[in-house]
């Protein structure tokens, strides 16, 4: 398979008036097509940076990252980010929201429309289309929020921690619904998360970094069963291993 | 969410006791109104206060028939009306754009900060001799004081309503592509309608306020005008009768936004 991104001996400081805070530190890895992908750490490590360099939200202090064969240097409507919490706009209707990264591209047009819109019947949201989102539970929303990110047709789906602001049963639900839809669009994910058995349920690879400044503490190649779903594979034997193997190497480095 | 269309009797007896609720509030809202005004003209009847300091509900009454007969008060109210309106639609303009230049850059919203907090403490009738200097002896003057009144307010509550623009949804529009122009039409715009609509209720206030205190100040006519003419010459009644048409005013234009209020945050 290809390589779609690639991360080249990346570090990154931020800088403030009380000092210098050196965030990563030569980090590098790479991510092939229709692979997913969770990078997990300690919080305050600088997940999130990991996901601001590749959509070209800052730029890194030294190192690069490649793209589709380009180096980022600014935001690409081939990545799609979605954040934390769903952040649709209240006074939009979900179509409208689904709709707003278009405007944003200037490429409202009735084909990319249409797609959006089918992509909102396929999963679910058809008799929602014209709701406001707090006419929606969570895990809606945030299934609208990934349609929403999906509208542009990006190659690469960031997802940072997008399961965090939900209560656990919500949460495992939505992450088999959000992982069964970008596996069904044949995309490529990067996830960011603290939780341990997250990654391991949904993800081929599993990158952990170090606390601050993060460095690549390990890579690890899940053997889980993907034909099953996220959810499934917690009851898997290789699960438990694995939780225990990366639990015992994010202990040790702390 | 409604489960049946069957109303429970549990349901209807807290239907009935919010209705109750509701009435009783209402009507004590009106008893106030009723017992105050009957007392006070019980009183001024009877001799207990003196009608000729005091006035008197039927006096006033009497004073505001005049004032329509006459014509005189289409006059005041219009001047008065057209000095609040016109100040309160300056101020809203003028300081919803200097508070999205605020927005806009950084540096010239610290360079400013100052500027405004000063101005913002100063009482405006301070600068009353300056503008009718400048303005003249009339309507402008007055309608200057109500936007000095009405204009610092709105570009704080209102820069302040641009800032508070979560930081999530900038950085999801950013992380789209997002140019500074789009992120102020497509997000922070439209998130400060709430705080447009209670600014709006803020500048309604401010701008009577400024109107009035204007009218005190400098001119031939107008509410103000009235009510300080009426003191100066000892027409109580009249004095009265122009406080309860400007109660009447300001509560109407207040309640005209508030309706609005209702219509255009429905979804927020």
């Amino acid at each position: 398979m290809k390589t779609i991104l690639k991360l080249e001996g990346v570090s990154l400081s931020y800088h403030t008036k009380d000092g210098e805070i050196p965030a990563l530190k030569n980090i590098s890895f790479e991510v092939k097509s229709g692979e997913f992908v969770s990078v997990i750490g300690p919080s305050g490590c600088g997940k999130t940076s990991v996901l601001s360099l590749i959509a070209g939200l800052i730029k890194p202090d030294e190192g690069k990252i490649i793209f589709n064969g380009k180096e980022v240097k600014k935001p690409d409507k081939a990545i799609g980010y979605m954040l934390q919490r769903d952040e649709l706009f209240p006074w939009r209707t979900i179509e409208q929201n689904v709709f707003l990264p278009l405007e944003i591209n200037k490429n409202k047009d009735e084909k990319r429309k249409k797609e959006a819109l089918d992509l909102l019947d396929k999963y679910g949201l058809k008799d929602f289309k014209k709701s406001y989102p707090n006419q929606l539970s969570g895990g809606m929303r945030q299934r609208a929020a990934l349609i929403r990110t999906l509208s542009t047709s990006p190659d690469l789906l960031l997802l940072d921690e997008p399961f965090s602001a939900l209560d656990y049963q919500t949460r495992l639900a939505v992450c088999d619904d959000v992982y069964s839809i970008i596996k069904n669009e044949n995309k490529t994910a990067i996830l960011v998360t603290h939780d341990v058995s997250e990654a391991i349920a949904t993800s081929d690879k599993i990158i952990a970094l170090t606390k601050r400044p993060s460095t690549i503490l390990g890579v690890h190649v899940t053997e889980t069963n993907k034909s099953l779903s996220p959810l499934k594979r917690r009851e898997e034997q290789i699960f438990g291993k694995t939780f225990e193997l990366i639990w015992r190497e994010l202990n040790d480095e702390n | 969410m409604k489960t049946n269309d069957k109303i429970s009797e549990k349901q209807m007896i807290y239907l009935k006791k919010n209705k109750r609720n509701k009435f009783f509030v209402n009507l004590s809202r009106l008893l106030i109104a009723l017992i105050f005004f009957g007392i006070w003209e019980i009183a001024a009847d009877v001799g207990i206060i003196d009608s000729f300091l005091m006035s008197s509900p039927s006096r006033i009454i009497k004073t505001i028939k005049d004032l329509v007969v006459s014509g005189d008060l289409y006059v005041h109210v219009f001047t008065t009306l057209y000095e609040t309106l016109s100040g309160f639609l300056l101020a809203t303009v003028v300081g919803t754009a200097v508070a999205l230049a605020m927005w806009w850059s950084e540096n010239f919203r610290k360079i400013i900060e100052p500027y405004i907090i000063i101005l913002n403490g100063l009482p405006k009738i301070a600068l009353g001799p300056i503008i009718i200097v400048w303005f003249g002896n009339g309507m402008n003057s007055i309608i200057f004081m109500a936007f000095l009144t009405a204009v610092i307010v709105t570009t704080i509550t209102m820069i302040n309503g641009f800032l508070a623009c979560e930081n999530g949804k900038i950085m999801l529009l950013k992380s789209m592509g997002a140019k500074k122009i789009q992120i102020l039409t497509k997000l922070v715009i439209p998130s400060s309608l709430p705080t447009f609509i209670s600014c709006l209720k803020i500048n309604v206030g401010m701008a009577w306020i400024g109107s009035i205190i204007g009218e005190y100040l400098a001119s031939k006519q107008g509410i103000g005008y009235l009510i300080v003419y009426g003191g100066q010459v000892f027409k109580l009644d009249l004095v009265m009768a122009s406080t309860v048409i400007l109660c009447v005013f300001a509560g109407v234009m207040y309640f005209l936004i508030s309706l609005s209020e209702k219509t255009l945050l429905k979804k927020y």
